[in-house]
């Protein structure tokens, strides 16, 4: 079993929910990135979600377009993230790690190459977000061979007869996706996605984790109470923008705290 | 399979083109698919899409022979189809006003559109305007500013326009921002996309819309010259009016098909937006396609004088048709479009768009390679008079 699926069960055992942050890599700082990722796993985070700076993150609203821009100006690239991962695992073989970006700087390096390196640097999921299954033919299946977990979103829009179509490609969880927008809009509505969650796992056996407008911990013990994970992306990013330098790591572990209280004040 | 055929059932034109989105936007290009695939069959849709561009764009649009250009250009006779004349001043409006029927007949009462030189943009516009539509239009902060005539065109017709001031502040952050914009309002809102490019089924529907150029031609040329030209030069900057005069005439294998892309700087110096002839494959804005791309595949930054061709991927059938050896693809620099812009000024009385420039250009180039009794149809996608001021900077004068 992956990292991914053995997190999962072990927190199931214990009748608790996966809190999943989201950041930048190389924001704000090349060198500040594993530091954050320790600083996340100590305050509560189960696994990491690491976004692969792009220049054209057309499904990211402004803090995470903004923190892909700062993480380019500091000329990190996908071969950076891999050393970044490889330089966490160093301390670390325990949480898993996500890359979340977009296909172009995979496509590039070549989706074998980049599965073989990303599985050596002790990756553990992938999320392309502009790769819907369609068009994973191949790519899900590198992926897997090298012991990657292909995630996958859902969203408000999927149909019911699409469900089952991506939880036939994917692995590890299934992400999602809480509101029609980009990330970093606020207009959840848990009511709305649990109707969906109620479909979704009728059709895939998959955890679930859902993303998307979760901001707080009263909204990510909202979430917790349907989904099996909790993402939060925008809200960290945006705490990781407004810290004066040197606090990013503190402010970013207070706001976890919260989260991670609300998390698991949904399984008491 | 002919290559005509294409693209196949999920947009693919070889290994290009495709859906590559976000989950959020794969049911709406469904449906949009599904709606297009029933318009196309309905005489209904098609006879109104017909009467629209007689009677509103004012086609079929003329085939000019320039005669003094050709002159001066010394070789082969150039013509130019009049795209220029149409309703809105370029070929661009041919592709709004088919998509504002789907859009209608799709009961979305909202649309949005991105926009480079603002030619798209206007033509949004106006087709929002005359079915009675909301429009907004994203464009980059960057053309918001280098096209300002546009831009208050664009106002006057009652759209929004919301500059966009994300990554390099130009057509493609605009396309990025349309598409967000898509993804949440996805259920009201219609996405009007400008080019021959982005997901499935767009580069399909934009150069059906636009083949009317290249059908009008395959009538017309005869008519002047006796039989087709022996090559078709247009430009390309996602590809819209290249692929809509090129398409009808794949078949044609007499015709040498020509696009001409944004040298910028020159090709040596990087400063360009010639993905065709510089770049390499990659996935962006939903397809895949040649792309000018860095090290890592990140997007870099593209550099024309003309808006409208700052773009740095382009329509995936132009890279099919590319590596099919069906079209050839070459790049005119900025210096070699604006020596072309002030011919066809000075020599035709006509004032074109410095994105057909382009075209104009390579007509100089190829021209004296070829006889007299040679033709070269030039598409001359639009008119000039929204870049005069872009043309005055460059002379160093203000207007
Ligand atoms: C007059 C004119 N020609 C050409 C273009 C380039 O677009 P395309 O390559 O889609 O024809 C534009 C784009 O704004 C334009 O305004």
């Amino acid at each position: 079993m992956s990292r991914i699926g053995q997190t999962f069960t072990a927190l199931k055992a214990q009748n608790k929910k996966a809190l999943i942050p989201f950041i930048t890599a190389g924001d704000p700082g090349k060198g500040l990135t594993v530091p954050l990722m320790h600083a996340l796993v100590e305050s509560g985070a189960d696994i990491i979600e690491l976004g692969v700076p792009f220049s054209d993150p057309m499904a990211d609203g402004p803090v995470i377009q903004r923190a892909s821009e700062r993480a380019l100006a500091n000329k990190v690239g996908l071969k950076d993230v891999l050393a970044m991962v490889a330089e966490f695992r160093k301390s670390n073989t325990t949480t898993p790690v996500v890359l979340m970006g977009y296909a172009n700087p995979v496509e590039h390096m070549g989706y074998e190459a980049f599965a073989r390196a990303a599985s050596t640097a002790g990756v553990d999921g992938v999320l392309t977000v502009d790769i819907p299954p369609e068009e994973s033919a191949g790519v899900a299946d590198v992926f897997k061979a090298h012991g990657l977990d292909p995630i996958f979103l859902l969203s408000p829009t999927t149909p019911e007869s699409r469900i089952e179509q991506v939880a036939a490609v994917a692995g590890g969880f299934i992400y999602y996706v809480s509101l029609k927008g980009v990330t970093g809009a606020a207009n959840l509505d848990t009511e709305e996605v649990a109707q969906k969650l109620a479909m979704v796992r009728k059709h895939c056996s998959l955890p679930v984790g859902v993303g998307f407008g979760i901001r707080d911990g009263a909204t990510a013990e909202a979430v917790a109470r349907i989904a099996d994970a909790v993402v939060v992306g925008s809200r960290i990013v945006g705490e990781i923008e407004a810290a004066p330098e040197g606090e990013c790591a503190i402010r970013v572990k207070h706001l976890l705290a919260d989260l991670r209280r609300g998390v698991d004040a949904a399984s008491k | 399979m002919k290559l005509t055929d294409l693209p196949d059932s999920r947009g693919h034109f070889g290994p290009y083109g495709g859906i590559f989105v976000a989950e959020t936007l794969m049911a709406a290009l469904d449906e949009l698919r599904v709606e297009y695939d029933r318009a196309r069959q309905d005489p209904a849709f098609m006879a109104e899409f017909e009467y629209e561009l007689k009677h509103y764009v004012g086609r079929p649009s003329p085939v000019y022979h320039a005669k003094r250009l050709s002159e001066q250009y010394g070789g082969a006779q150039i013509y130019l189809k009049r795209e220029d004349l149409n309703h809105t001043g370029a070929h661009k409006i041919n592709n709004t006003i088919g998509q504002a029927l789907l859009a209608r007949r799709m009961g979305k009462k909202r649309v949005i559109a991105e926009t480079g030189a603002g030619q798209h943009g206007v033509a949004s516009a106006t087709v929002a305007a005359r079915y009675g539509m909301e429009c907004v239009v994203y464009m980059g902060a960057e053309d918001v500013a280098r096209q300002a005539p546009n831009v208050f065109r664009m106002k006057l017709l009652g759209a929004t326009v919301v500059p966009v001031s994300s990554g390099s502040k130009t057509l493609k952050d605009a396309l990025n921002e349309a598409m967000r914009d898509w993804v949440t309002n996805v259920e009201s809102t219609f996405y009007i996309l400008g080019t021959a490019a982005g997901p499935h089924p767009y580069p399909m529907l934009v150069r059906d819309f636009q083949c009317v150029i290249g059908r009008e031609c395959i009538q017309q040329m005869p008519e002047l010259t006796g039989r087709q030209p022996d090559a078709v030069v247009a430009c390309v900057g996602g590809g819209s009016n290249a692929i809509g005069v090129f398409h009808p005439y794949i078949p044609y294998e007499d015709v040498r098909l020509i696009g001409v892309e944004a040298g910028g700087s020159g090709i040596g110096s990087g400063k360009h937006a010639a993905p065709l002839t510089a770049g390499t494959p990659g996935v962006l804005h939903g397809f895949r396609s040649y792309l000018m791309q860095d090290e890592n595949g990140q997007i870099i930054e593209t550099h024309s004088v003309s808006a409208g061709l700052d773009y740095p991927g382009v329509g995936p059938e132009h890279s099919y048709l590319k590596d099919a050896g069906r079209a050839e693809y070459v790049a005119i620099d900025d210096d070699e479009a604006l020596a072309a812009f002030h011919d066809l000024c000075r020599l035709e009385g006509i004032i074109p768009a410095l994105e057909s420039s382009h075209a104009v250009a390579h007509a100089k180039k190829l021209a004296p390679t070829m006889r007299k009794d040679q033709t070269i149809l030039v598409n001359l996608s639009g008119r000039g008079d929204k870049d005069i001021n872009t043309v005055a900077k460059v002379a160093g004068i203000t207007l």
